[in-house]
Parts: C-alpha cells; structure tokens; sequence
C-alpha cells in the first residue's frame, strides 16, 4: 500500500495519462460493480458479495503467488498443476491422519505448503540452472503436475468432511466466510513480504532492472528461486482453499487457475515486464474477474460469452499498461 | 539551400531550443558543437524528421516542409548516420540499404536480388568501399558499417531531387585514425552530391573538415565561426562560456595518498578473454586512471576487480587478502562499489525510490531476518541526500525522474554509504552537464579526504589527467606507462597520446 500511496504521492511528476493508468483497474472496478447494479438491483447485495468472496478466495491466494514471480519479470504458469498437487497432498494427509483438524489432522496444512514450495523451488532451480525460459519450464512442470495428481489419486475423488475443515466455507462472520478472512490474511502476508523484506525488494530490484541488481551485489539467481518457492506456497494456500470451498480433491481442483490467475495480476495493474505493481493490484484484479463471472450469471448472460469478456479485458489491461516502446517478450 | 528558421522545441520542465537559425548551402560542411544537454540531439532530430519543433520553420530552397517522420525527411533528401548504428546486422548489406525501398526491384510481387545487388554495388563504390552486397552486415567491421550506413544514405541521391543534406552523428567515435583519415577524405570527395551536418565533441576533427562551426549552448546558437578562424580554445570557451580553469578539476583539492595502507592488488592479472597481463597496486586515498584508447582493455580490468567476470591467470588481492570467488556479491561484501558506465542500466533502478536505490547493495545492514527496517533506511537516504546535495523533493521520489547528475549522486552514495572503500568509476561524468561535472570532481576528492581508493577510467583525457594521483596507460591490453600526476606536474595531453596509440 505505501508503494501505491508513493504513486499517489509522485504523481504531480509524471504525466496526466500516467496517473489516469493507475487509477484504471480501480475505476473498471467500480464501473463494472454500478453496471452490474444498475441492469440487476440483487448483484447488489451482501449475499452476492459473498458469493464473490467465495469464489475470490482460491484465486486471491494464486494470484497472489504469480504475482511475485510476475513481479520479477519472469511468469510462473504452473499453477494448475501445483494446486492439483497440493489439493491431493493436503486431502490425502487430511484423511490419512485422522480426518480432522482439530487433532494431528493439521499436519495436512504444512504439509500442503511443503509440497507448493518444493514444486515451485523445482520449477525456479529449472528455470535458473538450466537457463530455460520461464515460461516454458513453468508450464511443462505444470504438465508434471498434473499427471502427478493423477498418479496420487487415481482419478478418482477425495472426499473431506471434516466439520473443522468446512467450516472456512460454513461459518460465516459478518455475513462473510471464513475463507475469505483467510484470503485476506494472505493477502497481508504477501503485503509485508512485499514491502517490508529483503526478498520483496530484491523482487523489484530484479524485475526493474537484472543487470543493475546484479552489479548492487544481489544474488539474482537465488532471488528467483525463492520468488518461484513463494509463489508455489501461495499456490498451495490457493490449493486448501480451493478444496475447502468444494470439500473435495482431485486433478481437477487446479483447472481454470492458469488463465484466471495471471489474468487477475494483469487487469490489476502489474507489468508483465517486471517491477511495477503489487499484491494490492492483484486483490483488484481478482475481484474485476470474479465480479464479470458473478455480474454475467446474475445479469442473465450465458458464461461462454465469460471467457470472451476475459480475453478482451486482458488485452486491453496489458495494452493500457505495457510501455510498447520498450516491448520485449515476457521472459 | 537547407534551412531552420527560429525553431523552439519544449518538453515538460526544459526549453531544450530557444529560437534556432541554421542554414546548410549545397556542399558545405557544418560542425555542430555543444556540451551535452545544449540541444544538439534534439535539432538533429528536428532536422532529420525524427522530432517536430513546436516552432518555427524548416525550410527546403526556400519552400517550408513538414517532416512526420525520417521518412518524411529521406524523401526530402535528410539522412542520418546513426551513431548507434540503424544496420540490421542479419540482413545483408544490399538488403540494409534499400530497406523499405524495396519495391523497385520488385517485379510481379518477386524481389529480383541481381537487380538490388548491381544497384548496391553501384552505392558503395560512392564510398569505396569493394565488398560483396550479399555479405551478411553482423561480418563486417565497424568502419565498414559505417560506410555501408553512408552509401544507405547516398542512395537517396537516384530518388529525391536536389540536394542532400546528410547527418554525422559523432562518427569519429569509435574508429582508428586511418579509418577517420578516410571518412574525411570521403566526405570531402562527396560534397559534390551533398551538404554535410558533422556533429563531433572531438573540436580538433571539426576545425579540420568544417567549413563552418555551430556553438550550441543551452539551446541557443551562441556563435558561428568560420573554421579557417577557429581554434580550440576558443571554442571551448565558447561552448561552456568560460575559461575551464585549473580548479575544473579540483587540483587544489588533491592531496598524496597514503602510500602505507594498500587497499588492492592486482598481481599478473589477465582478465578474461585478453593475453597480457595486468600488475597495479591501490592505495588509501589514491585516484588511479586508467587511460587508453576504446577496446584498449579498461572495462575487462574493473569487471574483473569487481567479480563480474574471472580472470583467465594471476590474483586479485583486496587488503591482502586474495580473492578466491568471483561474483559481484563477494567483491560488494569486501567493500567494491561500482559506478557504471551504463548508468540506466547498471546504476539505478528507475521506478525505485532514492532510498530503496541506496540500500539495494546492503539491505543485509538494513534489515532483521529479513524484514527491513525502513525507517533506519530513510534516515539513512535523507543524510546522505545531505551530504551530496542531491536535488530531490524526497527520499520517497522515483530515482527515474532525476536528473543525470542526481542519479550519479544516488549510486555513489549507494556505495559510500555501505563502507565501500576502493570505488571503480567507469566514465562517471558521461552525459552530465558541467555543474554535474563539478560536483563528481568534488565527491572524487572527498572520497580521497577519507581514504577511499578509486580507480577512474575516465570521460576524457584531460579528466584523468585533472582527477588522478596515478596514470597507468593502456595499450592492447598492457600497462605500458606509467605517469605520476602531482599538482603543478601533471603530464600533458600529448605525452598520454603518444603513449596510447
């Protein structure tokens, strides 16, 4: 928040247009919440914004993930198998020792974010050691992931009932529930992570300038490894969320994650070309996201068109944001 | 006849032109002088089409045009040599110079390459030079590039009527003394076909081939000289509007060194990729320069003191101690700051605040298992903005938005403020206007004041000369010479030159 107060702040700096650029995401934002208010009066509604919490929660928490390797210029696509992952690691613990949390079930928690950042510190170490592109080495351990998912369950289901364990989804306080204030409490992790720790600045450092953080002494390598670890605990976080929601794991958990999440950290404002942006641009982004897929079911729309409205939203959200002069391809 | 008529240009916060008159007749040679940040690349924007003056007139035989862009201007007759050169190096040459001129060798939609290659040919013997136009252009030198951007430009003559006016961006740069010896030689040859606009901070080559001068300062022409009448000095005077005096470069600040304490060691060092090696010795508070001509070796010698690249033999010692990893963070962790050449690249991160630019190198002292301690680290960037005067509204500002003399003053307290105490100043002055200058000579004799060793590889000669204690000249590689510079006496220009080349 203060990196985007500091915006604020140097704004009288930079030019009109800049300022506007910053406050865009935000702006779509509240459009898109009147739009959807003004065609049906029920969007508007407690009950509904939960509804959208719920389904923000799991993709906050991803989104949040990709956002620090994003962060760093590089791109992490492996989400989708990660989750799948550790969806299939937390349930199989989960039930494995005792079925609940209340008792040594909690292990399945740890356990879960273990598996997220040994993938991801596979992923990193891939991509760093043997110089292969982000992208590239992140969406094949993607792949990776997802077979090994199957691998784990089968194909086949896991179900969880423990009452503890559903009660992020049951138990709701101020009409919201509960996993949305895990969510949140994510989100101001990944804030202090940001803001105030080495590694957050490193993050900037290397995604503003890799040569300049090189020759300031910085270990660039290591830097990224650990962005790509981080990413992968939060993807786990994504994972245990986006089971408590349904109360059940499989390979599938992890579908559609891929495309939502780094849709959410684009239209929220952070450059695919590094160093600008946030976790804070990332909360935006999720809800503009959520808010179309929610906003289209109620207004009576049919969500194939969902998937269109996306597409079109993050090519305008990168041409908005990306400095075309200095265009060079997303590492 | 070519002609600029009160042309002004602003951009946000800068007059860069304030009502500039320029007139090229056909076949005259122009010098175009200025330090940096007098205007000359914008009026050389302006005139090869790449800029639009907000005022003021371009005039062609006395008609006013409008350029939308250099293409506007190439078919008016207006070509640039790039000093970056625009070559695409994977294209062959032939290719490079009709690129989007294509369509006169296209016949039913099919290029026809003997056809570009006989009229290529027919190019570059304008510039003499004899190579294949089907040679790919990354195999050829610098000065052939050069010339191959040159008959580029020439190939206007067969589609525009009337004269060309051909830009020089600092073409001497980079080439050999022959090599300049032909461009000239050329140059003068082709003024039948064309006017030139020759920009050059090298003063002696503009008197040489100029038939007039241009002084450029803070966006005004402050004088025009006929170059039979012209001389260096004068010039010189001109561009910075006063004399450079002895105190330019703080020589009364310069003290001996403390020649007990040696801070660094290189002992038959051969950086990477050379044959020669290198042996010197840094002291407490000693400047050491290292002089020689582009390509001579400097920059292998300090990325290699600085970890960035190992060296093939030999041992770096840094207070007695040899270096046995060699990475960036080591050589930061025992005290090595580096100033970059590149300073956009290298130096600051744009988008990153003053302060946060100022720990990158030593967030280590800056923060407790791993969360940072901000508020030391502002204090920090505000007693330092002190120090150095830095023109900034905050410590919170974006390091992008300052000036080029700023920024310098932000890297070098990144390192001075982290203890580093043996700096490596690579062209610290490069594209800072003179007050900028200044204000590095004096950070140098401070760091000196307080022990720091600081080895230069300097903007210009007489820089090094002005600023050292010590001269190592460089040739192919090798320590040739070695100057000592007290004040009073300071080798001069002459003897380095002698010994570089």
């Amino acid at each position: 928040m203060r990196r985007f107060m500091r915006r604020v702040a140097t704004m009288t700096h930079g030019s009109m247009m800049d300022s506007i650029r910053k406050w865009v995401p935000f702006l779509v934002l509240l459009v898109l919440v009147l739009f959807f208010s003004a065609v049906n009066p029920h969007f508007l509604s407690l009950r509904n914004f939960a509804r959208i919490a719920v389904s923000s929660s799991p993709a906050l928490m991803v989104a949040v993930g990709a956002t620090f390797v994003i962060l760093m210029g590089s791109i992490d696509l492996s989400m989708e198998g990660t989750v799948a992952v550790c969806a299939v690691v937390f349930a199989m613990l989960l039930n494995r020792l005792g079925g609940s949390l209340a008792h040594v079930g909690w292990v399945a928690i740890p356990g879960a974010l273990l598996a997220g950042g040994v993938l991801g510190a596979v992923n990193g170490l891939i991509h760093v050691r043997l110089r292969i592109p982000s992208f590239m080495a992140s969406l094949s351990m993607g792949f990776v992931g997802v077979g090994l998912s199957l691998l784990m369950t089968g194909g086949n289901r896991i179900l969880i009932d423990d009452p503890l364990f559903r009660s992020l989804l049951t138990v709701r306080v101020l009409n919201f529930p509960l996993m949305a204030y895990a969510a949140l409490g994510g989100l101001v992790v990944a804030w202090f992570i940001q803001d105030n720790t080495t590694i957050g600045r490193n993050f900037y450092a290397v995604g503003g300038g890799e040569e300049l953080a090189r020759a300031s002494g910085l270990n660039v390598g290591r830097v990224r490894v650990i962005g790509f670890v981080l990413a992968g605990i939060f993807f786990a976080l994504g994972a245990i969320l986006a089971v408590a929601r349904l109360g059940i794991a499989e390979t599938e958990t992890g579908q559609g994650f891929m495309f939502l999440s780094i849709t959410s950290v684009v239209v929220g404002g952070t450059g695919l070309a590094g160093g600008s942006g946030g976790v804070w641009n990332t909360l935006v982004g999720v809800l503009i996201v959520n808010v179309i897929g929610n906003g289209m079911v109620v207004v009576g729309l049919p969500d194939y068109l969902q998937d269109g409205v996306l597409g079109l939203l993050v090519i305008s959200a990168v041409y908005l944001s990306m400095d075309r002069r200095s265009l060079s391809f997303a590492r | 006849m070519f002609e600029l008529r009160n042309v002004e240009k602003r951009y946000p916060g800068v007059h860069v032109l304030k009502g500039v008159d320029l007139e090229i007749a056909p076949g005259e040679i122009i010098g175009l002088v200025g330090e940096n940040g007098a205007g000359k690349s914008t009026l050389m924007k302006i005139i090869y089409g790449a800029v639009q003056p907000d005022a003021g007139t371009v005039l062609i035989d006395g008609t006013p045009v409008h350029f939308r862009s250099p293409r506007d201007a190439m078919k008016m007759g207006i070509g640039m040599v790039y000093q970056e050169q625009s070559l695409i190096p994977n294209l062959s040459v032939m290719e490079n110079i009709f690129l989007g001129f294509e369509q006169q060798f296209v016949d039913m939609g099919v290029i026809r390459w003997k056809k570009m290659a006989r009229a290529a040919a027919v190019q570059l013997r304008k510039v003499k030079l004899d190579i294949d136009p089907a040679t790919i252009t990354s195999r050829l030198t610098f000065a052939q590039r050069q010339l191959v951007e040159l008959a580029k430009v020439l190939a206007l003559e067969e589609r525009v009527e009337g004269h060309l006016v051909i830009l020089l961006d600092e073409p001497t740069s980079v080439l050999s003394k022959d090599e300049i010896e032909l461009l000239f030689g050329l140059v003068r040859e082709l003024r039948r076909r064309a006017s030139f606009i020759f920009v050059s901070h090298r003063l002696d080559e503009i008197i040489a081939l100029s038939d007039r001068i241009y002084v450029l300062k803070d966006g005004t022409v402050v004088d025009v000289l006929a170059a039979r009448e012209a001389r260096v000095e004068t010039i010189q005077k001109k561009m910075v509007g006063r004399d450079i005096a002895l105190e330019y470069y703080r020589e009364n600040r310069q003290v001996p060194y403390d020649a007990g304490k040696v801070l660094l060691e290189l002992d038959h060092v051969v950086p990477a990729g050379r044959h020669h090696d290198v042996s010197l010795t840094l002291h407490a508070g000693e400047v050491l320069a290292l002089v020689g001509v582009e390509g001579s070796g400097r920059e292998g010698i300090l990325r290699a003191i600085f970890g960035l690249k190992k060296p093939d033999r030999g041992t770096i010692r840094i207070r007695g101690e040899a270096m046995r990893a060699f990475s960036a963070a080591h050589s930061v962790a025992r005290g090595v700051g580096y100033i970059p050449r590149e300073r956009k690249i290298e130096g600051i991160a744009g988008g990153m605040s003053v302060y946060e630019n100022m720990t990158l190198s030593q967030m280590g002292h800056y923060s407790r298992a791993g969360v940072l301690d901000i508020p030391a680290e502002r204090a920090l960037a505000r007693d330092w903005i002190g120090r150095l005067s830095i023109k900034v509204p905050s410590e919170e500002s974006d390091c992008g938005n300052l000036s080029g003399g700023n920024q310098q003053k932000v890297v070098l307290a990144k390192w001075r403020s982290g203890g580093s105490d043996i700096i490596l100043l690579d062209h610290p002055t490069r594209g800072l206007d003179i007050g900028a200058k200044e204000d590095v000579y004096d950070m140098v004799r401070d760091m000196s004041a307080d022990g720091v060793g600081v080895i230069l590889v300097a903007d210009t000669l007489e820089e090094a000369i002005g600023l050292s204690h010590t001269i190592a000249v460089i040739k192919d590689g090798e320590i040739g010479t070695w100057f000592t510079c007290q004040p009073g006496a300071k080798p001069s220009l002459y003897d380095l030159i002698h010994h570089m080349v």
